[in-house]
């Protein structure tokens, strides 16, 4: 069953991404154990708002762990200590009554701190723009059903499109890297037939923004996948360095 | 205001209705609607505006810019696609990426007339079910347009690399979805909105680095600019810099969602408002049909007054859950006080009120309906949980399935129920209640996707067209994207083919100086009340006289009764709300405050709709006509047109303006979903 507990913050508080951020102290009581880690959060911004004082700025919107908004480093993790989900998934009974907890923004070259908990994520919008399509216009597409697609192949790409984009696996890595993002991408083209036919291209233009952008190198700690909130497996990149290796080896 | 203590046993508001808008007034010749229908039969109909509509060359489309507001199945498939023609493209969200719009929540699926199953599905089948599923208040030749292009979304989404659920031979699945007989539904696991979005968003950045979309993220549009009666630009707010931006183009389009959070509690986003709906209702777009707002059946109930939004459990676990509530009072007592499990009721002392009601469509009834019978059986004193809820039964499916094929099939709903309520619904029933959803009114538009004022398109959930006065499951995906890819760019081109000689427009002019002058004095009249009240808690006190007076049961007297409170809550709003920080800044707060101020008219309009229209139908159910076994009772006589509101002052009546509407391919007939 539910109950209440009383929790206390240390919050990263930062004006601007220029400006020195700080932690700050808080604390919140009675909270429902059925809330949800940003209903918490919304407890402590009323409180703030009442004192006169400016709300942490953090980002959410769906609430339901599929838009990629939220982020925060909980703890020392990405989206909290649960494992496969996000923070907005998070709930307080995975705390108990007295716990300090820490929360940070994503720290990480590629996604700069716009103020407090909020960070910069174009980049990955960047990547994206550089070749995470199939290139043909719309009315042109012939009948769904005109090439079968094996079921396993369906849904191992299912499975790498399942990335929402919210960069914990950045956050998460020593080096900065965005590779599991990328790979994922690179991955769900490459698997199925629609993709195949630019598999080269993409696999090419997608590295080169991601280096361009400074995102840093992969060195294979698996970090990014241990705590991504959605599962997406480190064979992705594998095969986005077997996709690139294959487009260099072409050119 | 009409007083509340006279309207004891009242149930047609046409006597009052005086007191809170002009409807009289709609029988004038300046006030009558033209949704420019083209002729001919209904399954000609689009085929004969796209043969005889007019063009634009492509030297000339590069002339032309259109704004397109929005970046959900709507606003990015409209954007991409009109990209893809050659026009210059201005794209606008309020999110950090275009990629997070609320469409990507969407779970169960599309639907699609491909008749994949060979289970006699059609375009028409497809119409009639949507008009049908809409309790005959949609406009009929737009539904039937949606029906024809449905197929055409499947193709373009599959060759953009939108994994689909398949079969084993390789070839795409399909599941049922409420008010439907056949299996059109295609899906991809509980993710179809996420895996359609991305593929839209994939289009629109193919578009983007090839320079023809220009995309623009956390902004949000504070005003329209009207340029000699057409809609020439906008007024943006940077939400990083709290700076105005002005943006001018040839055409404007909304694609901008619902208005479910009048209702504080849903399912949308937290960002999800309908701010754009008002600022065109002030520039004189007509608001129709906004009593329809969906209701779902299957959210998680409500654990407290700190709740910031609830979570929908999607309307494919009805496929093969069952729903229940005890047939004993003293075991419903029992349970809510946690004396007795669900497990442990017999499947004899099980009440499956729906299969009991609707033994044709059982479990898979629309929605409405679905909704409806929840409260009415929590109502009686049958609900579980906080006495607001009702079981979703797994058990039946995992007996005669197996848990491996249920895990298959809802493994990442089940997941997500777990996380947000802590039961493991393979074991025990899940709990749900109805929950605001998705709003079937919002702006007017003609058969052009065009609103009342020139050049001011709005496509997607924020249009009124295509679901009438209740919307099927699976259909929302398949209108946005119909709307994006496959009928605004037609009708679009329509428009501009006489804006060709027209120059860029520049920003500098009087017109831009008077509309971010308007927003800054606004922005300014919010920062300066400096009372005690956050924007939250005001909008929750909103929230509360929606859900309790204007949600799914209303009476003539709970609308009169909100309309008073409503005009509580605004001035409470005006006196006593608090917004810290500045206004030239980030601000999260005035972004709330703005977006409520709004709510707050579109509460008010939702409420008159609600009382002017003296019938139930689909999910507007007046308590007061029902029939004798509880449905609703229409009034086809009286009411079967669209309602559009005609803005006159902030502090004005509006004018109800009637458009007919008339069914020539179908026959009008009471919903039936029980043989």
């Amino acid at each position: 069953m539910e109950t209440n507990i009383n929790v206390n913050l240390k919050i990263w508080r930062q004006r601007s991404p220029k400006e020195k951020g700080a932690f700050a102290n808080y604390r919140v009581e009675n909270v429902s154990t059925g809330s949800s880690f940003l209903e918490m959060l919304d407890m402590l911004n009323q409180q703030l708002v009442e004192k006169g004082e400016e709300p942490v700025v953090f980002d959410s919107d769906c609430r339901e762990g599929i838009c990629g908004m939220c982020s925060l480093y909980i703890n020392g993790h990405p989206h909290g200590p649960v494992q496969g989900i996000t923070t907005c998934q998070l709930h307080m009974r995975k705390f108990n009554n007295e716990d300090t907890i820490t929360i940070e923004p994503w720290r990480s070259a590629g996604f700069p701190v716009v103020r407090d908990l909020m960070v910069d994520r174009n980049a990955f919008d960047k990547i994206q723009q550089a070749g995470g399509y199939v290139s043909f216009n719309c009315g042109g597409a012939p009948d769904a059903n005109a090439t079968p697609i094996s079921k396993e192949v369906a849904d191992t790409a299912m499975d790498s499109a399942t990335c929402i984009g919210c960069g914990a696996c950045v956050a998460a890595c020593k080096n900065g890297s965005a590779m599991l993002f990328v790979s994922a991408k690179v991955s769900q083209f490459a698997l199925l037939p629609q993709g195949k036919v630019e598999r080269a291209r993409r696999a090419r233009a997608m590295v080169k923004k991601m280096d361009e952008l400074g995102f840093g190198n992969c060195t294979n700690t698996g970090a990014c996948a241990a705590e991504c909130p959605k599962n997406i497996s480190l064979s992705n990149i594998a095969r986005l360095n077997r996709e690139f290796i294959k487009a260099k080896l072409a050119d | 205001m009409a007083d509340i203590k006279n309207l004891e046993g009242m149930i047609d508001s046409t006597p009052i209705m005086k007191d809170y808008a002009d409807i009289e007034s709609s029988k004038l010749p300046e006030y009558q609607i033209d949704s420019k229908i083209p002729e001919g039969p209904v399954a000609e109909k689009w085929t004969n505006y796209k043969a005889h509509q007019k063009l634009v060359n492509p030297a000339n489309k590069r002339n032309l810019d259109i704004i397109v507001v929005g970046t959900g199945l709507a606003g990015a498939s409209a954007a991409s696609t009109l990209g893809e023609l050659g026009f210059n493209v201005y794209n606008f969200c309020i999110q950090d990426s275009p990629r997070r719009a609320h469409s990507i929540a969407a779970q169960g699926g599309i639907n699609a007339a491909k008749n994949y199953q060979n289970d006699g599905d059609s375009v028409y089948r497809l119409f009639y079910d949507t008009v049908k599923g809409g309790d005959f208040r949609a406009r009929e030749a737009n539904v039937y347009r949606l029906a024809e292009v449905s197929n055409n979304i499947i193709d373009q989404c599959v060759q953009q690399g939108v994994p689909f659920a398949r079969e084993y031979g390789g070839l795409l699945a399909n599941r049922s979805f409420g008010g439907a007989q056949v299996s059109r539904t295609f899906y991809a696991k509980g993710q179809t909105g996420q895996q359609l979005l991305l593929g839209a968003y994939a289009s629109l950045n193919r578009q983007i680095q090839k320079g023809t979309v220009r995309s623009y993220n956390r902004r949000e549009m504070l005003d329209i600019v009207m340029i000699d009666g057409r809609a020439r630009g906008v007024i943006m707010r940077n939400l990083i810099t709290g700076e105005l931006e002005r943006y001018a183009a040839h055409a404007v389009v909304l694609a901008t969602g619902g208005y479910g959070r009048a209702f504080f509690l849903s399912t949308n986003a937290m960002g999800c408002n309908g701010s754009a709906a008002v600022q065109a209702f002030k520039k004189g777009a007509y608001l129709a049909n906004l009593a329809f707002t969906q209701i779902h059946p299957t959210c998680i109930p409500v654990h407290g007054e700190d709740q910031s939004k609830l979570t929908l459990m999607s309307e494919s676990l009805r496929n093969d859950g069952r729903i229940w509530v005890p047939k004993k009072k003293e075991d419903a007592e029992a349970i809510r006080a946690g004396k007795k499990k669900p497990t442990d009721i017999p499947d004899e002392d099980r009440d499956f009120y729906l299969e009991r009601r609707y033994p044709a469509f059982g479990n898979l009834c629309p929605r409405d309906i679905a909704s409806r019978a929840a409260k009415e059986r929590c109502d009686a004193g049958y609900g579980v949980g906080t006495g607001n809820a009702v079981y979703l039964d797994f058990k039946y499916a995992i007996e005669r399935l197996g848990e491996d094929v249920v895990r298959d099939r809802y493994g990442n709903l089940f997941d997500m129920y777990q996380m947000i309520s802590d039961d493991n619904p393979y074991q025990t029933p899940m709990m749900i209640f109805p929950a605001s959803h998705y709003t079937m009114g919002g702006i007017w538009v003609d058969y052009e996707l065009q609103t009342s004022i020139k050049g001011l398109f709005a496509i997607g959930e924020c249009n009124f067209s295509d679901h009438g006065a209740n919307r099927l499951g699976a259909s929302a995906l398949m209108q946005g994207l119909a709307d994006g890819y496959f009928v605004l760019p037609y009708t679009m081109q329509n428009y501009l083919s006489d804006q060709i000689k027209v120059p860029h427009f520049k920003t500098d002019t009087k017109e831009f100086d008077e509309a971010e002058k308007g927003v800054k004095e606004r922005i300014a009249k919010l920062m300066a009340i400096k009372g005690t009240k956050s924007p939250d808690q005001i909008h929750k006190k909103l929230g509360h006289v929606m859900w309790n007076l204007v949600g799914m049961g209303r009476t003539l007297q709970s609308l009169v009764k909100a309309l008073d409170e409503i005009e509580a809550v605004k001035k409470e709003f005006y006196s006593d709300l608090r917004i810290v920080g500045s206004a030239d800044d980030l601000n999260t707060e005035l972004e709330k405050a703005l977006r409520l101020e709004d709510f707050l008219v579109i509460a008010k309009m939702m409420a008159i709709d609600a009382l002017n229209r003296n019938e139930s139908c689909g999910a507007h159910f007046r308590e007061e006509y029902q029939t004798a076994d509880g449905e609703a009772a229409r009034n086809d006589k009286d009411y079967m047109y669209v309602s559009c509101w005609k803005y006159t002052g902030d502090n004005e009546k509006p004018i109800l303006l009637k458009e007919d509407l008339k069914y020539e391919a179908i026959q009008v007939q009471t919903r039936n979903y029980k043989s």
